[in-house]
């Protein structure tokens, strides 16, 4: 198997008006892996898979995706990339008007010319895959969360891309269909001999199937490692993060003047 | 003072990205145009949805306006002996101008807040981004069928309009207020000209759909994507597009009338 990192980030520079969001990343996601990137809400880790894709465009470095040079592709050429990569957003997004059998069919019709006989297969077998092929029928708005990202999920791997994002696959889910996401990220990575990006705050179920973390925060990576390497690590940022410490580097209180100051200016500062 | 000027400055480059933006958005919704005719599937949805779907309140507001129309045009007309050409009062105000107007305000109201609110939730739901992530180019796929299909489908719902509203005011007029049958028709038949009425009269409803779509994909498109911006960008759709309607109409009826 090919060596080189199947994603390859250097010096990432991305800011949203004046708020800089990233400020020299670096980061590579080897093929065939399961690699989380983690860190507080508001971090940029969704705005890190839109940079991927190739949705967003980088103030300043590089990002390369199987050799590719995303921030520089357009048209055609990024639209070729895309089929083969899948994505996960974080509620789904299911197309509202079609159920669920015609949004996994979604892709194959956009962009093959197979036969709706054997498109019919197709859907099936990834249907198959993440165990719903009793909810053909059903639409979109039928669906409980966890059944949405499921149907999603067997959307994103229709075109059997090389790679599949996940954007905080596990929030607000209740504790089986957390269970049942998880196996199926880590069986569907290793199955299929995806490689896995996966974006998320949920600490457990993350170490849980992640073989490599990287841990962001104030726009550069604070920490990575394998979970262990984590755990042993002396960066009071990853004691922090991972054992949800609500004081450290990242402090409990948002800046403000001194308290005592603040308290006694009377309603003239308020 | 100072900020007095920023203000007004900055509220006026806003007006013009937007501007930019909705021309550009045009640009590229016109591109994925031709394709369709690969794909007429799509656009048949869309007509459906932003055609038929207008027709009853097309066809209820024709039917009243017309015999309004009736009503108002027998009173002032028989006070000079001239009742006999109801017809051709009903039927010009119709062709000429309330059947495309009135047609384009209650599409803007019914089909283009219709298309801003689905477009405009497709986007707070991911749903375009989701479709770039599969090589799928949103614009082709959700905007362009339904720019055609608004574009299609205004000039038929303004004959439409226009057709019930001529049966309206023959209802009132001949059934109710005892105009002549025959003359109704006859003076309709002679007097009203297929270019200078009927085909101006299309020509109208032809640029107002394609701008009240063009207006309602935008405003959609365009949104802010929280339930708070799609309900903002829907309420612009209908406003922008009344103001446009009625901005519009006098000057196409100035180039076409005014000489």
């Amino acid at each position: 198997m090919n060596d080189t990192p199947l994603v390859r980030i250097r010096d990432l520079h991305f800011a949203r008006g004046d708020r800089p969001i990233f400020d020299g990343v670096d980061i590579d996601i080897r093929r065939g892996s399961v690699t989380a990137i983690m860190g507080p809400s508001g971090t940029g880790k969704t705005t890190l898979l839109r940079l991927i894709g190739g949705q967003l465009r980088p103030d300043r470095g590089s990002i390369e995706v199987d050799g590719e040079p995303v921030h520089r592709l357009r048209g055609t050429a990024l639209y070729t990339l895309r089929k083969r990569m899948g994505m996960l957003f974080q509620n789904g997004a299911l197309l509202t008007d079609m159920d669920v059998y015609d949004n996994i069919a979604f892709p194959l019709r956009e962009h093959t010319e197979l036969s709706e006989e054997l498109i019919r297969i197709l859907v099936l077998m990834k249907l198959e895959a993440v165990g719903l092929r009793g909810a053909r029928h059903l639409m979109p708005s039928e669906l409980s969360g966890g059944m949405a990202r499921r149907v999603a999920l067997a959307r994103a791997i229709a075109l059997d891309p090389m790679m599949v994002m996940y954007d905080e696959p596990f929030t607000g889910q209740d504790p089986i269909s957390m269970g049942v996401l998880v196996r199926l990220i880590r069986t569907l990575n290793d199955a299929l001999g995806l490689t896995s990006i996966i974006v998320s705050h949920d600490i457990e179920e993350t170490r849980a199937i992640a073989d490599y973390i990287y841990l962001l925060s104030g726009g550069r990576v604070v920490a990575e490692g394998t979970s262990a390497e984590l755990e042993a690590s002396d960066s009071a940022w990853a004691r922090q993060f991972l054992h949800g410490e609500p004081d450290g580097p990242v402090p409990f209180h948002y800046p403000a003047p001194d308290y005592a100051e603040d308290l006694l200016a009377g309603t003239e500062a308020a | 003072m100072v900020n007095t000027l920023r203000m007004l400055g900055r509220t006026g480059l806003d007006f013009f990205q937007r501007l930019g933006r909705a021309h550009l958005l045009l640009l590229a919704v016109l591109a994925g145009v031709p394709p369709l005719a690969l794909r007429f599937s799509l656009v048949i949805r869309q007509l459906h949805s932003v055609g038929v779907l207008s027709l009853l309140i097309i066809l209820v507001s024709g039917l009243f306006v017309g015999m309004v129309l009736g009503l108002q045009g027998y009173n002032t007309l028989v006070d000079f002996g001239a009742a006999e050409s109801l017809g051709v009062v009903v039927a010009l105000s119709l062709v000429r101008e309330l059947g495309p107007v009135v047609t384009a305000l209650l599409f803007a109201g019914r089909a283009g807040s219709a298309l801003t609110a689905e477009i405009g939730l497709m986007k707070a739901t991911e749903q375009l981004s989701a479709m770039e992530m599969m090589a799928v180019d949103p614009v082709r796929r959700v905007l362009s069928p339904r720019f055609l299909a608004g574009f299609l489908a205004m000039p038929l719902l303004a004959a439409i309009f226009s057709a019930v509203g001529v049966l309206g005011g023959w209802f009132v007029g001949v059934g109710l207020l005892g105009v002549d049958d025959g003359a109704y028709w006859s003076q309709m038949q002679a007097k009203v000209d297929l270019y200078d009425d009927i085909w101006n009269g299309v020509v109208k409803s032809i640029v107002f759909g394609a701008v009240v779509t063009w207006i309602a994909i935008f405003e959609g498109y365009d949104a802010v994507p929280t339930s708070e911006g799609v309900s903002r960008a829907t309420t612009r759709t209908v406003v922008h597009s009344a103001l446009a309607v009625l901005g519009l109409d006098f000057i196409l009826t100035a180039l076409m009338f005014g000489d």
